[in-house]
Protein backbone atom coordinates (compact mmCIF):
# COMPACT_ATOMS: atom_id res chain seq x y z
CA UNK A 1 0.00 0.00 0.00
CA UNK A 2 2.65 2.69 0.68
CA UNK A 3 4.80 1.46 -2.38
CA UNK A 4 1.73 2.39 -4.46
CA UNK A 5 1.18 5.50 -2.58
CA UNK A 6 4.74 6.31 -3.73
CA UNK A 7 4.88 5.28 -7.05
CA UNK A 8 2.02 7.62 -7.51
CA UNK A 9 3.75 10.66 -5.60
CA UNK A 10 6.65 9.82 -7.61
CA UNK A 11 4.68 10.35 -11.21
CA UNK A 12 3.02 13.29 -10.06
CA UNK A 13 6.35 14.88 -9.12
CA UNK A 14 7.66 13.51 -12.55
CA UNK A 15 4.65 15.22 -14.51
CA UNK A 16 5.02 18.05 -12.72
CA UNK A 17 8.91 18.99 -13.07
CA UNK A 18 8.91 18.22 -16.99
CA UNK A 19 5.76 20.19 -17.34
CA UNK A 20 6.59 22.77 -15.58
CA UNK A 21 10.20 22.43 -17.22
CA UNK A 22 8.80 23.08 -20.74
CA UNK A 23 6.58 25.77 -19.29
CA UNK A 24 9.99 27.37 -18.33
CA UNK A 25 10.90 27.50 -21.15
CA UNK A 26 8.14 29.48 -22.68
CA UNK A 27 8.02 31.63 -19.72
CA UNK A 28 11.74 32.65 -20.52
CA UNK A 29 11.12 33.02 -23.86
CA UNK A 30 8.44 35.78 -23.14
CA UNK A 31 10.48 37.83 -21.18
CA UNK A 32 13.78 37.62 -23.17
CA UNK A 33 13.15 37.54 -26.81
CA UNK A 34 10.17 39.60 -28.74
CA UNK A 35 8.73 36.71 -29.95
CA UNK A 36 4.45 36.56 -29.72
CA UNK A 37 2.54 34.16 -27.72
CA UNK A 38 1.46 32.86 -31.25
CA UNK A 39 4.68 32.43 -33.27
CA UNK A 40 5.90 30.74 -29.23
CA UNK A 41 2.54 28.59 -29.84
CA UNK A 42 3.17 27.36 -32.99
CA UNK A 43 7.72 26.83 -32.43
CA UNK A 44 6.44 24.42 -29.73
CA UNK A 45 4.37 22.58 -31.40
CA UNK A 46 7.03 22.28 -34.13
CA UNK A 47 9.75 21.54 -31.62
CA UNK A 48 7.69 18.32 -30.28
CA UNK A 49 7.09 17.13 -34.55
CA UNK A 50 10.88 17.45 -34.51
CA UNK A 51 11.79 16.05 -31.27
CA UNK A 52 9.12 12.96 -32.39
CA UNK A 53 10.82 12.40 -35.43
CA UNK A 54 13.95 12.17 -33.94
CA UNK A 55 13.41 9.86 -31.05
CA UNK A 56 13.99 12.38 -28.27
CA UNK A 57 10.12 12.93 -27.33
CA UNK A 58 9.13 9.46 -26.82
CA UNK A 59 11.40 9.05 -23.73
CA UNK A 60 10.23 12.38 -22.42
CA UNK A 61 6.35 10.89 -22.22
CA UNK A 62 7.37 7.16 -21.04
CA UNK A 63 8.99 9.01 -17.86
CA UNK A 64 6.54 11.98 -17.06
CA UNK A 65 3.45 10.95 -19.26
CA UNK A 66 1.20 13.74 -19.19
CA UNK A 67 3.57 16.43 -18.21
CA UNK A 68 4.56 16.08 -21.46
CA UNK A 69 1.45 15.39 -23.23
CA UNK A 70 -0.69 18.13 -22.08
CA UNK A 71 1.38 21.12 -23.27
CA UNK A 72 0.92 21.99 -26.82
CA UNK A 73 4.45 20.18 -27.42
CA UNK A 74 2.30 17.01 -26.85
CA UNK A 75 0.04 18.03 -29.66
CA UNK A 76 3.01 18.09 -31.93
CA UNK A 77 4.11 14.45 -30.75
CA UNK A 78 0.66 13.60 -31.04
CA UNK A 79 0.62 14.42 -34.92
CA UNK A 80 4.52 13.06 -35.53
CA UNK A 81 3.50 9.49 -34.01
CA UNK A 82 -0.08 9.42 -35.89
CA UNK A 83 2.01 10.16 -38.84
CA UNK A 84 4.75 7.23 -38.45
CA UNK A 85 2.42 4.97 -36.93
CA UNK A 86 0.59 5.21 -40.32
CA UNK A 87 3.66 5.40 -42.19
CA UNK A 88 3.84 1.45 -41.45
CA UNK A 89 0.95 0.60 -43.11
CA UNK A 90 2.09 2.92 -46.31
CA UNK A 91 2.02 6.56 -47.61
CA UNK A 92 -1.54 7.26 -47.99
CA UNK A 93 -2.19 6.49 -44.37
CA UNK A 94 1.25 8.55 -43.10
CA UNK A 95 -0.63 11.71 -44.35
CA UNK A 96 -4.12 10.66 -42.66
CA UNK A 97 -2.41 9.12 -39.65
CA UNK A 98 -0.78 12.21 -38.06
CA UNK A 99 -4.90 14.10 -38.04
CA UNK A 100 -6.57 10.43 -37.18
CA UNK A 101 -4.40 10.77 -34.35
CA UNK A 102 -4.84 14.29 -33.32
CA UNK A 103 -8.78 14.03 -34.00
CA UNK A 104 -10.45 13.27 -30.16
CA UNK A 105 -8.61 16.42 -28.98
CA UNK A 106 -9.28 18.72 -31.54
CA UNK A 107 -13.08 17.82 -31.49
CA UNK A 108 -13.04 17.45 -27.46
CA UNK A 109 -11.24 21.27 -27.90
CA UNK A 110 -13.98 22.56 -30.18
CA UNK A 111 -17.04 20.65 -28.49
CA UNK A 112 -15.59 22.36 -24.55
CA UNK A 113 -15.66 25.68 -26.13
CA UNK A 114 -18.63 25.41 -27.71
CA UNK A 115 -20.03 24.58 -24.44
CA UNK A 116 -18.34 27.15 -22.33
CA UNK A 117 -19.20 30.09 -24.69
CA UNK A 118 -22.71 29.13 -24.10
CA UNK A 119 -22.23 28.90 -20.25
CA UNK A 120 -19.86 31.91 -20.05
CA UNK A 121 -19.09 35.08 -20.86
CA UNK A 122 -15.27 36.74 -21.40
CA UNK A 123 -14.94 40.01 -19.41
CA UNK A 124 -11.69 42.02 -18.88
CA UNK A 125 -9.24 40.75 -16.18
CA UNK A 126 -7.82 42.77 -13.38
CA UNK A 127 -4.62 42.54 -14.39
CA UNK B 1 2.61 81.84 -38.57
CA UNK B 2 4.71 78.80 -39.10
CA UNK B 3 8.31 78.56 -37.73
CA UNK B 4 9.96 75.27 -38.91
CA UNK B 5 7.30 72.47 -38.03
CA UNK B 6 5.33 74.72 -35.27
CA UNK B 7 2.58 76.72 -35.75
CA UNK B 8 2.00 79.83 -33.84
CA UNK B 9 -1.83 80.28 -32.87
CA UNK B 10 -1.96 84.59 -33.16
CA UNK B 11 -5.64 84.36 -31.98
CA UNK B 12 -5.35 82.19 -29.27
CA UNK B 13 -7.28 79.67 -29.74
CA UNK B 14 -8.98 78.40 -25.79
CA UNK B 15 -9.63 74.88 -24.42
CA UNK B 16 -13.39 75.87 -22.99
CA UNK B 17 -14.57 72.96 -21.61
CA UNK B 18 -13.56 69.07 -21.20
CA UNK B 19 -14.74 65.92 -20.00
CA UNK B 20 -12.88 62.49 -19.37
CA UNK B 21 -14.76 59.01 -18.90
CA UNK B 22 -12.79 56.18 -17.43
CA UNK B 23 -13.01 52.19 -16.56
CA UNK B 24 -12.74 50.69 -13.45
CA UNK B 25 -9.29 49.72 -13.01
CA UNK B 26 -8.73 53.59 -13.84
CA UNK B 27 -10.42 54.71 -11.38
CA UNK B 28 -8.69 53.39 -8.55
CA UNK B 29 -5.60 55.64 -10.20
CA UNK B 30 -5.18 59.37 -10.08
CA UNK B 31 -7.97 60.24 -12.59
CA UNK B 32 -10.47 58.47 -10.80
CA UNK B 33 -11.64 61.33 -8.94
CA UNK B 34 -11.03 64.02 -11.73
CA UNK B 35 -12.87 62.41 -14.62
CA UNK B 36 -16.62 63.06 -14.94
CA UNK B 37 -17.93 60.17 -14.97
CA UNK B 38 -15.74 56.69 -13.62
CA UNK B 39 -17.47 53.31 -14.55
CA UNK B 40 -17.69 50.59 -12.29
CA UNK B 41 -18.29 47.94 -15.48
CA UNK B 42 -16.31 48.33 -18.63
CA UNK B 43 -19.28 46.72 -20.74
CA UNK B 44 -20.61 50.05 -19.68
CA UNK B 45 -24.35 48.14 -20.29
CA UNK B 46 -23.31 47.09 -23.57
CA UNK B 47 -23.12 44.02 -25.23
CA UNK B 48 -19.56 44.15 -26.95
CA UNK B 49 -16.15 45.83 -25.54
CA UNK B 50 -16.15 48.03 -28.81
CA UNK B 51 -19.86 49.06 -28.62
CA UNK B 52 -18.67 50.06 -24.94
CA UNK B 53 -15.95 52.00 -26.35
CA UNK B 54 -18.05 53.59 -28.81
CA UNK B 55 -20.61 55.02 -25.91
CA UNK B 56 -17.52 56.40 -23.98
CA UNK B 57 -16.49 58.29 -26.53
CA UNK B 58 -19.95 59.33 -27.05
CA UNK B 59 -20.87 60.09 -23.63
CA UNK B 60 -17.01 62.03 -23.32
CA UNK B 61 -18.47 64.28 -26.56
CA UNK B 62 -21.50 64.95 -24.82
CA UNK B 63 -20.48 65.49 -21.65
CA UNK B 64 -17.96 67.84 -23.12
CA UNK B 65 -20.38 70.01 -24.86
CA UNK B 66 -23.28 70.03 -21.64
CA UNK B 67 -20.55 71.01 -19.41
CA UNK B 68 -20.22 73.94 -21.11
CA UNK B 69 -23.97 74.73 -21.49
CA UNK B 70 -24.18 74.40 -25.13
CA UNK B 71 -25.87 71.92 -27.43
CA UNK B 72 -24.89 70.29 -30.27
CA UNK B 73 -25.66 72.86 -32.79
CA UNK B 74 -22.92 75.02 -31.01
CA UNK B 75 -20.25 73.05 -32.31
CA UNK B 76 -19.44 73.42 -35.92
CA UNK B 77 -17.10 70.65 -36.41
CA UNK B 78 -16.29 66.87 -34.70
CA UNK B 79 -12.44 65.71 -34.63
CA UNK B 80 -11.88 61.80 -33.89
CA UNK B 81 -10.38 59.17 -34.46
CA UNK B 82 -9.50 55.62 -32.05
CA UNK B 83 -7.31 52.41 -32.38
CA UNK B 84 -10.04 50.34 -34.04
CA UNK B 85 -10.16 49.35 -37.53
CA UNK B 86 -12.18 51.95 -39.85
CA UNK B 87 -11.88 54.44 -36.32
CA UNK B 88 -15.47 53.09 -35.99
CA UNK B 89 -15.77 54.04 -32.18
CA UNK B 90 -15.50 58.21 -33.30
CA UNK B 91 -17.37 57.23 -36.77
CA UNK B 92 -20.20 55.49 -35.28
CA UNK B 93 -20.07 57.74 -31.78
CA UNK B 94 -20.27 60.62 -34.95
CA UNK B 95 -23.76 59.55 -36.34
CA UNK B 96 -25.20 60.17 -32.80
CA UNK B 97 -24.49 63.99 -33.21
CA UNK B 98 -25.80 66.79 -35.89
CA UNK B 99 -22.02 67.79 -36.10
CA UNK B 100 -20.10 67.63 -39.27
CA UNK B 101 -17.39 64.98 -38.92
CA UNK B 102 -13.89 64.52 -39.21
CA UNK B 103 -12.16 61.37 -38.80
CA UNK B 104 -8.57 61.41 -37.86
CA UNK B 105 -5.99 58.23 -37.05
CA UNK B 106 -2.72 58.86 -35.77
CA UNK B 107 -3.34 56.08 -32.91
CA UNK B 108 -2.68 56.85 -29.09
CA UNK B 109 -1.33 60.45 -30.56
CA UNK B 110 -4.83 61.25 -31.75
CA UNK B 111 -5.77 63.15 -28.77
CA UNK B 112 -2.88 65.97 -29.38
CA UNK B 113 -3.41 65.59 -33.29
CA UNK B 114 -7.22 66.50 -33.12
CA UNK B 115 -6.64 69.77 -30.38
CA UNK B 116 -4.08 70.81 -33.30
CA UNK B 117 -6.55 70.59 -36.04
CA UNK B 118 -9.15 72.00 -34.13
CA UNK B 119 -6.75 74.58 -32.56
CA UNK B 120 -5.88 75.88 -36.52
CA UNK B 121 -9.30 75.59 -37.66
CA UNK B 122 -10.91 78.17 -34.67
CA UNK B 123 -7.43 80.46 -35.13
CA UNK B 124 -7.99 80.47 -38.83
CA UNK B 125 -11.16 81.48 -38.18
CA UNK B 126 -13.11 78.79 -40.35
CA UNK B 127 -15.17 77.13 -37.20
CA UNK B 128 -16.28 78.75 -34.05
CA UNK B 129 -16.05 75.73 -32.14
CA UNK B 130 -14.71 72.56 -32.50
CA UNK B 131 -14.84 69.15 -30.37
CA UNK B 132 -11.22 67.08 -30.17
CA UNK B 133 -11.90 63.52 -28.82
CA UNK B 134 -10.85 59.96 -28.81
CA UNK B 135 -10.94 56.66 -26.29
CA UNK B 136 -9.87 53.28 -26.41
CA UNK B 137 -11.04 50.12 -24.55
CA UNK B 138 -8.24 47.49 -22.74
CA UNK B 139 -10.58 44.53 -24.37
CA UNK B 140 -10.96 45.98 -28.13
CA UNK B 141 -7.93 46.97 -28.46
CA UNK B 142 -6.10 43.21 -27.40
CA UNK B 143 -8.10 42.06 -30.26
CA UNK B 144 -7.67 44.40 -32.34
CA UNK B 145 -3.45 44.55 -31.49
CA UNK B 146 -2.82 41.51 -30.04
CA UNK B 147 -5.11 38.17 -29.45
CA UNK B 148 -8.76 38.30 -28.32
CA UNK B 149 -8.90 38.07 -24.41
CA UNK B 150 -10.69 34.56 -24.85
CA UNK B 151 -6.88 33.31 -25.78
CA UNK B 152 -6.03 33.78 -22.27
CA UNK B 153 -2.19 35.15 -23.25
CA UNK B 154 0.34 35.65 -21.01
CA UNK B 155 1.61 39.24 -21.01
CA UNK B 156 5.22 39.87 -21.16
CA UNK B 157 6.95 42.46 -18.72
CA UNK B 158 7.58 44.65 -21.27
CA UNK B 159 4.11 45.22 -22.26
CA UNK B 160 1.42 48.14 -20.85
CA UNK B 161 -1.80 48.06 -20.55
CA UNK B 162 -4.50 49.83 -22.73
CA UNK B 163 -6.45 52.31 -20.76
CA UNK B 164 -10.30 52.17 -20.97
CA UNK B 165 -11.36 55.46 -21.17
CA UNK B 166 -12.55 58.45 -23.52
CA UNK B 167 -11.70 62.19 -22.97
CA UNK B 168 -12.91 65.11 -25.09
CA UNK B 169 -12.04 68.68 -25.06
CA UNK B 170 -13.99 71.81 -26.96
CA UNK B 171 -11.76 74.50 -28.34
CA UNK B 172 -13.24 77.43 -28.98
CA UNK B 173 -12.49 81.49 -28.31
CA UNK B 174 -13.26 82.22 -24.92
CA UNK B 175 -11.64 79.98 -22.17
CA UNK B 176 -8.82 80.16 -19.32
CA UNK B 177 -6.70 77.46 -20.76
CA UNK B 178 -5.23 79.02 -24.06
CA UNK B 179 -3.30 76.93 -26.72
CA UNK B 180 -0.71 78.88 -28.04
CA UNK B 181 1.48 76.94 -30.63
CA UNK B 182 1.41 73.29 -32.24
CA UNK B 183 4.65 71.27 -33.69
CA UNK B 184 3.64 68.85 -36.20
CA UNK B 185 5.06 65.82 -35.66
CA UNK B 186 7.49 63.47 -38.01
CA UNK B 187 7.22 60.28 -38.50
CA UNK B 188 10.09 58.33 -36.71
CA UNK B 189 11.41 54.89 -37.39
CA UNK B 190 13.80 53.09 -35.07
CA UNK B 191 13.71 49.80 -36.12
CA UNK B 192 12.29 48.53 -33.13
CA UNK B 193 10.02 45.71 -34.08
CA UNK B 194 8.93 44.16 -30.68
CA UNK B 195 5.19 45.17 -30.71
CA UNK B 196 5.57 44.48 -26.91
CA UNK B 197 7.65 47.49 -26.62
CA UNK B 198 6.14 50.16 -27.56
CA UNK B 199 7.63 52.75 -25.19
CA UNK B 200 10.66 52.05 -26.55
CA UNK B 201 9.56 52.77 -30.17
CA UNK B 202 7.57 55.37 -29.66
CA UNK B 203 10.32 57.46 -27.19
CA UNK B 204 12.45 58.32 -30.40
CA UNK B 205 9.19 60.16 -32.33
CA UNK B 206 8.38 62.04 -28.73
CA UNK B 207 11.95 63.50 -28.66
CA UNK B 208 12.22 64.42 -31.89
CA UNK B 209 9.22 66.40 -31.71
CA UNK B 210 9.71 68.05 -27.91
CA UNK B 211 13.94 69.12 -29.32
CA UNK B 212 11.57 70.48 -32.25
CA UNK B 213 9.07 72.26 -30.41
CA UNK B 214 11.95 73.27 -27.93
CA UNK B 215 13.95 74.62 -30.97
CA UNK B 216 11.04 76.48 -33.26
CA UNK B 217 10.05 78.63 -30.01
CA UNK B 218 13.29 79.38 -28.69
CA UNK B 219 11.86 77.92 -25.04
CA UNK B 220 13.97 75.81 -22.89
CA UNK B 221 12.21 72.56 -21.00
CA UNK B 222 12.49 75.04 -17.74
CA UNK B 223 10.03 77.48 -19.19
CA UNK B 224 7.25 74.70 -19.16
CA UNK B 225 5.88 73.16 -15.74
CA UNK B 226 4.91 70.01 -16.93
CA UNK B 227 6.04 68.61 -20.65
CA UNK B 228 3.23 65.47 -20.52
CA UNK B 229 3.73 62.05 -22.97
CA UNK B 230 1.30 59.82 -24.32
CA UNK B 231 2.01 56.35 -23.79
CA UNK B 232 5.77 55.87 -22.67
CA UNK B 233 5.68 53.91 -20.11
CA UNK B 234 8.44 53.32 -17.27
CA UNK B 235 10.76 52.42 -20.13
CA UNK B 236 9.98 54.56 -22.93
CA UNK B 237 9.92 57.45 -20.16
CA UNK B 238 14.15 56.44 -19.34
CA UNK B 239 14.66 56.64 -23.03
CA UNK B 240 12.88 59.87 -24.01
CA UNK B 241 15.24 61.98 -21.11
CA UNK B 242 17.95 59.64 -22.14
CA UNK B 243 17.69 60.79 -26.12
CA UNK B 244 16.27 64.45 -25.37
CA UNK B 245 19.52 64.84 -22.85
CA UNK B 246 22.29 63.54 -25.26
CA UNK B 247 21.21 66.28 -27.95
CA UNK B 248 21.62 69.03 -24.82
CA UNK B 249 18.12 69.02 -23.94
CA UNK B 250 17.20 68.39 -20.20
CA UNK B 251 13.76 67.47 -19.79
CA UNK B 252 14.08 64.96 -16.90
CA UNK B 253 12.94 67.58 -14.03
CA UNK B 254 9.17 68.55 -15.93
CA UNK B 255 8.80 65.46 -17.83
CA UNK B 256 5.46 62.96 -16.62
CA UNK B 257 4.53 60.40 -18.88
CA UNK B 258 0.74 59.78 -18.77
CA UNK B 259 1.08 55.61 -18.76
CA UNK B 260 3.32 55.97 -16.12
CA UNK B 261 0.97 57.82 -13.58
CA UNK B 262 -2.41 56.47 -14.82
CA UNK B 263 -2.04 53.59 -12.75
CA UNK B 264 -1.74 53.04 -8.66
CA UNK B 265 0.19 49.57 -8.69
CA UNK B 266 3.03 49.72 -11.49
CA UNK B 267 4.12 46.42 -10.64
CA UNK B 268 0.96 44.99 -12.28
CA UNK B 269 0.41 46.36 -15.58
CA UNK B 270 4.36 46.13 -16.11
CA UNK B 271 5.32 49.51 -17.90
CA UNK B 272 1.76 51.19 -17.41
CA UNK B 273 -0.55 52.36 -19.20
CA UNK B 274 -0.96 52.93 -23.05
CA UNK B 275 -3.61 53.27 -25.77
CA UNK B 276 -5.65 56.72 -27.07
CA UNK B 277 -7.65 56.71 -24.51
CA UNK B 278 -4.47 56.97 -21.91
CA UNK B 279 -3.65 60.73 -22.76
CA UNK B 280 -6.96 61.44 -23.52
CA UNK B 281 -8.22 60.75 -20.22
CA UNK B 282 -5.54 62.27 -18.19
CA UNK B 283 -4.78 64.91 -20.15
CA UNK B 284 -8.79 66.12 -20.01
CA UNK B 285 -9.49 65.12 -16.50
CA UNK B 286 -6.11 65.76 -14.25
CA UNK B 287 -4.01 68.10 -15.98
CA UNK B 288 -6.65 70.52 -17.20
CA UNK B 289 -8.17 70.82 -14.11
CA UNK B 290 -5.35 71.10 -11.88
CA UNK B 291 -4.09 73.72 -15.04
CA UNK B 292 -7.77 75.88 -14.13
CA UNK B 293 -7.07 75.49 -10.95
CA UNK B 294 -3.69 77.16 -11.75
CA UNK B 295 -1.50 74.73 -10.39
CA UNK B 296 0.34 74.37 -13.74
CA UNK B 297 0.77 77.49 -16.08
CA UNK B 298 2.53 76.20 -19.07
CA UNK B 299 2.51 73.13 -20.07
CA UNK B 300 3.82 71.07 -23.21
CA UNK B 301 1.16 67.96 -24.54
CA UNK B 302 3.07 65.63 -26.22
CA UNK B 303 0.89 62.46 -27.46
CA UNK B 304 2.73 59.62 -28.71
CA UNK B 305 1.36 57.04 -31.75
CA UNK B 306 2.56 54.19 -32.96
CA UNK B 307 1.61 53.68 -36.12
CA UNK B 308 1.68 49.96 -36.77
CA UNK B 309 -1.16 47.30 -38.08
CA UNK B 310 -1.22 43.70 -37.29
CA UNK B 311 -0.41 43.29 -40.20
CA UNK B 312 2.41 44.90 -40.73
CA UNK B 313 4.29 43.60 -37.35
CA UNK B 314 2.82 40.40 -38.58
CA UNK B 315 5.02 40.89 -42.08
CA UNK B 316 7.97 41.62 -40.04
CA UNK B 317 7.74 45.26 -40.55
CA UNK B 318 9.24 47.62 -37.95
CA UNK B 319 7.04 50.21 -35.64
CA UNK B 320 7.35 53.57 -37.04
CA UNK B 321 5.84 56.05 -34.74
CA UNK B 322 4.61 59.97 -34.43
CA UNK B 323 3.97 62.78 -31.73
CA UNK B 324 2.54 65.75 -32.15
CA UNK B 325 3.02 68.25 -29.57
CA UNK B 326 0.51 70.79 -28.02
CA UNK B 327 1.55 74.08 -26.03
CA UNK B 328 -1.38 75.28 -23.49
CA UNK B 329 -0.51 78.15 -21.11
CA UNK B 330 -3.08 80.23 -18.65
Amino acid sequence: MGQEILIIALAYLKAFAVGGGICLIAQLIINFTDLTAGKILVYFMLAGVVLTAIGLYQPLVDFAGAGATVPISGFGYLLANGAMRGAEKGLFYAVTGALSAASAGVTAAVVFAFIMSLIFKSRTKRS
Amino acid sequence: MKKGNTVFFKNKPCIESFSAVCGSKEKEGIIGQYADIALDDDMYGESTYEKAECKMLTTAILQCIEKRGMTEKDVDVLISGDLLNQIISASFAARDYDIPFLGVYSACSTMSESIMLGAMLVNAGYVKRAVAATGSHFASAERQYRYPLELGCTRPPQSQWTVTGAGSCMIGKSGKIKIVSATMGKVCDFGVTDVNNMGAAMAPAAADSIMQHLKDTGTQSDDYDMILTGDLGALGSRIVKDLCWEKGFDISKVHVDCGEIIYKVVENEFQGGSGAGCSATVLNSYVLTKMQAGLYKRILFAATGALLSTVSSGQGESIPCISHVVEMEL
